[in-house]
Order: structure tokens, then sequence, then C-alpha cells
């Protein structure tokens, strides 16, 4: 036994020693990884029973993804996403209820229930919502960059799309600009390898990692699924972009275990069933975590269980939360459309009563 | 009073508002060492420095996206188009992110952004960059749309956009910049949007109208005068919001109404405003409302073309004469 734990404390040493993170941090972030799990399959199960309207699209499989990028970042910075936000929403900060209750159309949901699970925002913490085109929230992304420059201060902006995005021209402007004005962004790409149903290599020529190079900004990848590796990247990224290095890129490996949105299968014409599994196994960034810890003596299957009830309930109780939160009542249909109605002329053409 | 081109007085308001608020700025393609394409920004760069006026890259859609996200973290960007003609590449950001951004995330982010430039046609600029685009952003719940045509208008109404928390598609005319008129000199001299202004009064028929055929109008109005035809002509300034009030006490004085727009007629602001008339004042009318816009053609270049193109003082007179049984 003496032997055991001397290896295991050496090993323990190691793991954590590589990334410089602290038993606390790993943790933690075991503890996000779970809940943003066993969050999105309440979502999936509420979807199923038809709880969940719309498009729905989970990030289950890439995890590691939100949890080792955002932790790095403090309550000011921003950040924005596509419309596979869930996830990112609540590693900002939105509460777990909040976002649930909007994928239900309640008025409790982070977006009073006029968003839906593409739309989640969270101005309180910096959330900047979650959008719905490809691409499109990347000059919102270097905006805030540019704010942040004019007003001298020294928040940091984490802009995630997916890979389809770096084929749009939104994403070549939006690096363009930040380069030329140097500003504090991190462009990530969640490279899961299929944009929708096509593989990324049936629509481009060149790698992911060389899509910025072109605007002088150097590329850099990291294995998603790793999320220690992801953290400790992140971490070196957001200081460097606080103490003012510019725009980064960064091509986030990653891998999802789900269809494109709950309308889709998850494997089929354009992946094989085999692929999917085999990745499963390989690469769920929870495993790939649960192993380097346990092999380190940092956690064990009783924690990991303690950990996973305590994510399971709070998933619950966002569903619970979610499925009491009331619908938007017919008042509030008209209700910020526009900021500021003046007194003069006329700004609904319905004619319908707003009352 | 001064007396000032349309294009100074542009310039004043946008020097004062850049001196009144901090989170004022201006952004777009040869805004600042250029002074702007049409001058428009003339010696704001030595002014306010390039922090504040800012020469884009040639990315409509990537500046105007870049104005949103600032907005929405809280700055007041004025985002220059060379021309409307060039905001298509933009119109993603404009109707998807600055224009539902309020209601989609319930009222947590507001987007103070000015989009401005010169919309319709000059002379002989061809198809691609002689097209009046305010109906594009009149569509869209949550989009204010102002249509200066003096330039006093010209002046209070973009102080009013600039201060106004919502997004605003700001539509000037190139033939207009160097256009003179009476201007106040007051810092605070604001028009609010939603307010129209009979340019001329009359009391036989209504020609109601927005932007640089307010002249077109006016110029119909006094050849109908020759005629002892008397016409109110009704600026409506801006597009959304839409002084309806206006529109109906004009209806009710003279019965007959002639709606003049540069753009082409499906679905454009004329068609809004007859079918408004048409079901809050059916019972005022004496005739059919008749409108005059651009021929329903992209704009040809020969100089003879563009003229038949383009609404006229004389197609403004015979609709006048129509209306009124003439």
């Amino acid at each position: 036994m003496a032997d055991t734990k001397t290896r295991k404390g050496a090993a323990k040493q190691d793991v954590l020693k590589v990334y410089g993170v602290s038993e606390e941090l790993a943790l933690e972030l075991m503890r996000d990884m779970l809940l943003y799990r066993r969050f999105e399959e309440k979502a999936e199960e509420a979807y199923a029973i038809g709880k969940v309207g719309g498009f729905c699209h989970l990030h289950i499989g890439q995890e590691g993804a939100a949890a080792g990028s955002i932790k790095p970042l403090r309550e000011d910075d921003y950040v924005i996403s596509a419309y596979r936000d869930h996830t990112q929403a609540i590693a900002k900060g939105v509460a777990p209820n909040a976002v649930m209750a909007e994928l239900y159309g309640r008025v409790g949901g982070a977006s009073g229930g006029k968003g839906g699970s593409m739309h989640i925002f969270g101005a309180h913490v910096r959330f900047m919502g979650g959008h719905g085109i490809v691409g499109a929230q990347v000059p919102l992304a270097t905006g805030f960059g540019w704010k942040i420059k004019y007003r001298e201060e020294d928040s940091v902006v984490i802009c995630y799309m997916g890979d389809a995005a770096v084929n749009q021209g939104a994403f070549h402007e939006s690096l363009n600009m930040a380069a030329v004005w140097k500003l504090p962004v991190i462009y990530v790409v969640e490279h899961n390898e299929y944009g929708m149903g096509t593989a990324f290599s049936r629509v481009s020529r060149t790698d992911m990692e060389d899509k910025s190079g072109a605007h002088g900004i150097q590329g850099v990848s990291v294995d998603g699924q790793d999320v220690l590796a992801t953290y400790a990247l992140f971490r070196k990224l957001v200081k460097d972009v606080r103490d003012g290095a510019g725009p980064q890129f960064v091509n986030l490996e990653t891998y999802r275990f789900r269809g494109h949105s709950m309308s889709d299968p998850v494997s089929g014409t354009y992946r094989s069933t085999e692929e999917v599994e085999r990745r499963k196994q390989e690469e769920d960034p929870i495993r790939v975590l649960k192993d380097k810890l346990f092999a380190a003596g940092v956690l064990d299957q009783h924690g990991l269980e303690t950990m996973d009830a305590e994510a399971r309930r709070i998933s619950q109780e966002a569903t619970d939360f979610a499925e009491a939160s009331p619908v938007p009542g017919p008042e509030t249909l008209y209700r910020n459309v526009w900021a500021e109605e003046g007194p003069h002329g006329r700004l609904y053409f319905d004619g319908r009563s707003r009352d | 009073m001064a007396v000032m081109t349309y294009r100074d007085a542009l310039n004043a308001a946008l020097r004062e508002e850049l001196e009144r608020d901090p989170d004022v700025f201006l952004m777009g393609e040869e805004v600042a060492e250029y002074d702007g394409a049409y001058k428009v920004s003339r010696g704001l760069l030595a002014e306010f420095g390039p922090q504040r006026i800012v020469d884009s890259p040639i990315s409509e859609l990537g500046f105007a996206g870049l104005g949103v996200g600032a907005a929405m973290a809280g700055l007041r960007p004025v985002i220059e188009f060379m021309t409307f003609n060039f905001a298509f590449l933009a119109l993603d950001q404009v109707i998807n992110n600055a224009v539902k951004m309020h209601y989609m995330s319930d009222g947590q982010f507001d987007v103070p952004i000015v989009f401005r430039g010169p919309s319709g046609a000059a002379l002989q600029l061809g198809a691609q960059h002689s097209q009046a685009c305010e109906t594009y952003y009149s569509h869209a719940p949550g989009c204010k749309v102002v249509t200066p045509g003096t330039p006093a208008d010209a002046k209070g109404l973009l102080k009013a956009a600039i201060r106004d928390d919502d997004p605003v598609a700001f539509m000037e005319g190139e033939l207009l910049y160097n256009m003179k008129g009476e201007v106040p000199d007051d810092a605070d001299f604001v028009i609010p949007l939603g307010v129209a202004d009979l340019k001329r009064e009359g009391s036989d028929v209504s020609i109601i109208t927005h932007g640089k055929m307010i002249h077109v109008a006016l110029q119909a109005a006094s050849k109908l005068e020759k005629d002892g035809v008397q016409a109110d002509v009704l600026d409506l300034r801006t597009i959304r919001p839409l002084d309806m009030d206006a529109i109906l006490t004009t209806v009710a004085k003279t019965n007959r109404v002639v709606y003049v727009e540069e753009g082409w007629p499906y679905a454009g602001t004329g068609a809004q405003i007859v079918s408004m008339i048409q079901e809050e004042a059916f019972d005022q009318l004496d005739a059919p409302v008749i409108r005059v816009t651009q021929a329903d053609i992209p704009m040809p270049y020969a100089k003879n073309l563009e003229v038949l193109a383009k609404p006229s003082a004389e197609r403004v007179v015979q609709a006048c004469n129509r209306v009124l049984y003439r």
C-alpha cells in the first residue's frame, strides 16, 4: 500500500504539473464538464417529449471546450458564441435554470423566452449571446474588442464559432480588422470536423490552423478533448491578450457526439456509426480527464459519482424551474422591439392593439 | 441661422455630437484621411483623432458588424457607407444583428448605432450605384429610417439619430450635398424622429414624399400653381417612425393624394402609405391615391434613359391632374 501511495503521489504531481493546474481546479473542471453533460442530456430529454421546440444544438462531446477556455476569464471579459451555446452560457455565469427555462420558452429564461436555444443572452456576466447566422457573430466580437480598446480597458473577448464559419466573409473581414487595430479578441474555432453534414476537408484546401495566417495572426491548435491542455492554453492566451498581444486564433479540435441539431441523426450519410462510437470511446473529454485524475489519485470512483449526482441534481432542478416558470404573457409580445419609443410618429404597422 | 450646404450641415451635426459624447465615433471607408468620399467628414480627423474618425478597410459587412458589437458594448458608432448601394453586403449585420438584438435578448442589449450615407440615384452612375434603399430597412421592426431632404433637416435629424437608442438608417443624397439652405446654429437644434414637415401649403391636392423627392414635388407644386392648383407638399422626413397624423391631416384637407418616391413601386414606401390611407381615411378620398416612382427597371446609364426612369416634376404634375380629374 505504501508503494501504491508513493506511485500515485508521483503521478499526481506529473499530471497536474504539466499543465500547471491545481488539484482543486482540476476537480472543478471535472464538475463543470459533468454539469454540461447532464444539462444537455436533460435538454435532449425535454426536446424528445416536446417541451423544447425549434432547433436545439447540443454540446455533448465538446464539454472540454467550454470548461477549459472560459475558466481563465474574468466576469468583465466578453464571450460570444454561435447557436451551440447552452454550456458556454453556463460557463460564463448564466444560471442553468435560466438557460433551461429559455429552451422551454418561459419568462424565467435567460432571454425571457424571446430568444430560444440559439439566442441565450446574459448581459450581467457579459455573455453576449448565441447567434444563429453562421459566422455573423464574429464581427460583433470584433466590435467588443474595439470598445475595450476605445475605452482603454483590459478586458478580453472570446469569440466561438464552428469550423464552417471560417469560410464566411465575416470571419476574414473580422480577423483582418482585429489584426490591423490589434484588438483583444481570441477567435476560437470549435472544430468538430463537420459543418452540419459537410466534412471540413470537403470544403477547404487548407488546414484550420492556417486560416488566420493571411491576416497576420498565428494560429494555434489544441486538443479540446483534453480540458487541462485547453485550460493551460487559454490561461496563457488570455494573459497575453490582456497584456496587449492583440488578436489570437485557436483551432480547438473537438468532436460532437450527437447530431448537428436535435432534428438530425447522430450518424448516417455523412459519418458512420463506427466513427462516432470509436471517437466516443477514445475522445470523451470527461473520460480523458477521469483517467488522468484516477491515475493520479486525485479522484476516485466514489468522488466521481458524488460529483455526477450533484450535476444531475442541478440539471433536474433546472428542468423543474423551467417547468414551473410561466410562459410569457401576451403583454410581452410587443415589449423590447424598440429601445426608445419617442412621443412622435408610428412605429408599428400591423394595426393590432398592443395592450 | 447660417446658410450652409447639406454637406456642411451633416458635418456640423457630426462635430457637435462628437464633442458632446466621447462614446460617439465615426467609422467607414475614406472617412478620415481622405475627408470622406463626399467630404461630409471634412476636418474631423484633425479635430478628433484617428481613434474616433476611423478609416476602415473595404469590408462593409465587417465594419458594420464591428459597429453593432461596439454599440452592444456601450459605444455610439456612426457607420458611414460610401453609398447605401454598398450596404447590401452588410444587410445581414443590420437586419439580423442590429435590428433584432434588443428583442431577442429581451431588452438586455440596446444597439444605438447610425448607418449613414447617400442612397438613391445621382447622375449616370448606372444600375449598381443608383438605388433608393429605404424600404429594405423600413421593412424591419427595430430599425428607424430617416431621409432628410434639406440642410436644416439633415443637421437636426442626424443629431436626433445619433442620440437615439435604436439602430437608425440615415439616408442622404449625393445630389443634395451641395444644396444650400438656412440651418440653425444652436448646438441643441434637434429635430425629433417621427415628425413630418409641411414644405408647402395648399388646399387642392396633397403631394406626400420623402428625401430628395421633396424637391421634385416642390417643382411640381410651382408648375401646378401656374395652373391655379395649390398643392400641400408633405415631407415625411422619417419613414419609421411615421407621422401618420400629418398624413391624415393633409388627406382630410385636400381629399386627393399623390405619393412620390425615388425607389421602385413594388412594396415600396408609397405602397405602405397608400394602404394606410385607404384603411384609415377611405371616406376622405375623392380619388384613388396615385404613386409616382422610379420606372420599374434597373437604372439605365444613358442620360436620356436615366431621365425617363426617374420620377420627374412633369410626371408628378400629371399625377396630380389625374387625381384632380383635370
